[in-house]
């Protein structure tokens, strides 16, 4: 057995979250900056500069990409050759969260409860997906989501005779739902199969991917490639202003599921979708 | 590019149109749901409200924290059609201007030609660079709102696009 101290977790964490909000992910400055030798539309281009620039101001100035530092979610995965020592895990993630939410000057964004509405005032507790999985590391990705976008996420039950066409329509339909709302050009997580829960789940999850790697089934490939095309189309635009960049990337993930149905979930994500991972 | 400053009186709205880019200095105050709340049920118990409206413009805001410069280090728009319930009322008292992003309502669209107000957009996500055209900052009302709390803010040459006139125009 390999023994981790809790409170190598809680620095992890705490350094992840400030990283995550300060930092535009690598593959979203990329697909940012290809968008932008592509967009023939001024206006378009003129807010995919000012984008570009904050994420240069944020990482120069160590600043937060976006005032909505969102609620975070903590992905764990343990091998289940380690042992944890020195605390209980959860109150050392969310000792984390705290810590690097009051160290970077992040805004804590968090009610304690969904009818109450008060503020905890340290951004927990975190919302947290644990996974044992073979080996002796330990993994954590942090992944602060803004509500701006959370908002629009949706999930369908569809029939099991459905298919791609029906998904495509429904992925379209809740992108236009979306409009200019919140802060298009997106990242679309997309939950196909398991159950009502776990298709929202991998919707989220999905996000953590970088948006320029293939995805790994070529089926899923395709249909992705598809769908940011179509997407495209819609000349939503960066801002809701027009253009051809309304979509980064889109990142499906999938798990087997029932017979009877075929849960789709979307996790629409604003052009600030942002992780940070760590292995220790 | 365009300057204008505040006060936004109703001449100077009277001649933005819908889709112009402007640059704003002067003086704004942030305001996003909970304040709006607040601000509702203030009026509604027919008791004073912590700013005066009248050709007032308010940012669908709420910034990071302060930080050792005393400035916020992010400071970008909210969605505006969450607070679409709360402004009719607000445009009857005389508020000017709103700042945020996204699409308003068929009902605010209406009062906002009304009343001679405007709608502004400024850029989502873009927080930092916001921020920095913010010179100063200070809380008036609502602190235990926290990051939801009123703010006076001092702006120079904050970025701004016209998203509806005061003839009703929309860019969406």
């Amino acid at each position: 057995m390999r023994k981790i101290n809790v409170n190598i977790i809680k620095k992890a964490v705490s350094e992840l979250c400030i990283q995550a909000n300060m930092n535009l992910r690598h593959d979203i400055k990329k697909a940012m900056k290809k968008a932008l030798r592509g967009e023939t539309n001024k206006r378009a281009k003129r807010v995919l500069e000012i984008l570009l620039r904050n994420a240069e101001i944020a990482r120069k100035e160590k600043r937060a990409l976006c005032q909505d530092t969102g609620l975070v979610s903590v992905y764990i995965r343990i091998g289940q050759n380690v042992k944890l020592a020195g605390g209980d895990l959860k109150a050392a993630i969310d000792g984390g969260v705290k810590e690097g939410y009051q160290k970077g000057f992040l805004r804590k964004s968090v009610v304690k409860s969904a009818l109450l509405r008060v503020n905890t005032n340290t951004n927990t507790p975190s919302v947290i997906h644990t996974e044992i999985v073979k080996g002796d590391k330990l993994k954590i990705t942090v992944v602060p989501k803004g509500f701006g976008s959370e908002n629009k996420s949706k999930i369908e039950m569809l029939k099991p005779t459905n298919g791609e066409k029906e998904i495509i329509d429904f992925v379209l339909e809740t992108t236009k739902a979306a409009g200019p709302d919140a802060c298009p050009p997106y990242i679309l997580g997309i939950g196909l199969g398991g159950s009502f829960d776990k298709a929202a789940s991998l919707a989220k999850e999905a996000l953590i991917s970088s948006i320029d790697k293939p995805n790994p089934r070529k089926s899923l490939k395709k249909l992705e490639n598809t769908i940011l095309k179509k997407i495209n189309k819609l000349g939503i635009g960066p801002m809701g202003l027009g253009g051809k960049t309304t979509c980064l990337g889109v990142n499906i993930l999938e798990y087997p599921t029932h017979i009877a149905g075929l849960p789709v979930a979307i996790n629409v994500s604003c052009h600030v979708t942002r992780s940070a991972s760590k292995t220790i | 590019m365009r300057r204008i400053k505040t006060p936004l009186t109703k001449n100077i709205r009277l001649k933005l149109k819908c889709g112009e880019e402007l640059l704003l200095s002067g003086t704004i105050y942030t305001a996003r749901d909970a304040a709006h709340k607040k601000l509702t049920e203030l009026t509604q118990k027919r008791k004073g409200l912590p700013l005066k409206l009248k050709d007032a413009i308010i940012y669908y805001a709420g910034p990071t924290p302060e930080r050792r410069d005393n400035l916020f280090g992010s400071c970008g728009p909210t969605t505006s059609s969450r607070m679409d319930n709360f402004t009719p009322l607000l445009l009857k008292k005389g508020l000017g201007a709103m700042i945020g992003k996204g699409r308003r309502s068929p009902e605010v669209k209406r009062l906002i030609k009304k009343h001679k107000a405007v709608y502004f957009l400024t850029i989502g996500g873009a927080g930092a660079y916001l921020a920095k055209r913010i010179k100063s900052s200070k809380l008036v009302s609502f602190k235990e709102l926290g990051p939801e709390a009123i703010y006076r803010l001092e702006v120079e040459d904050f970025p701004l696009i016209v998203g509806i006139d005061s003839k009703g125009k929309d860019i969406f």
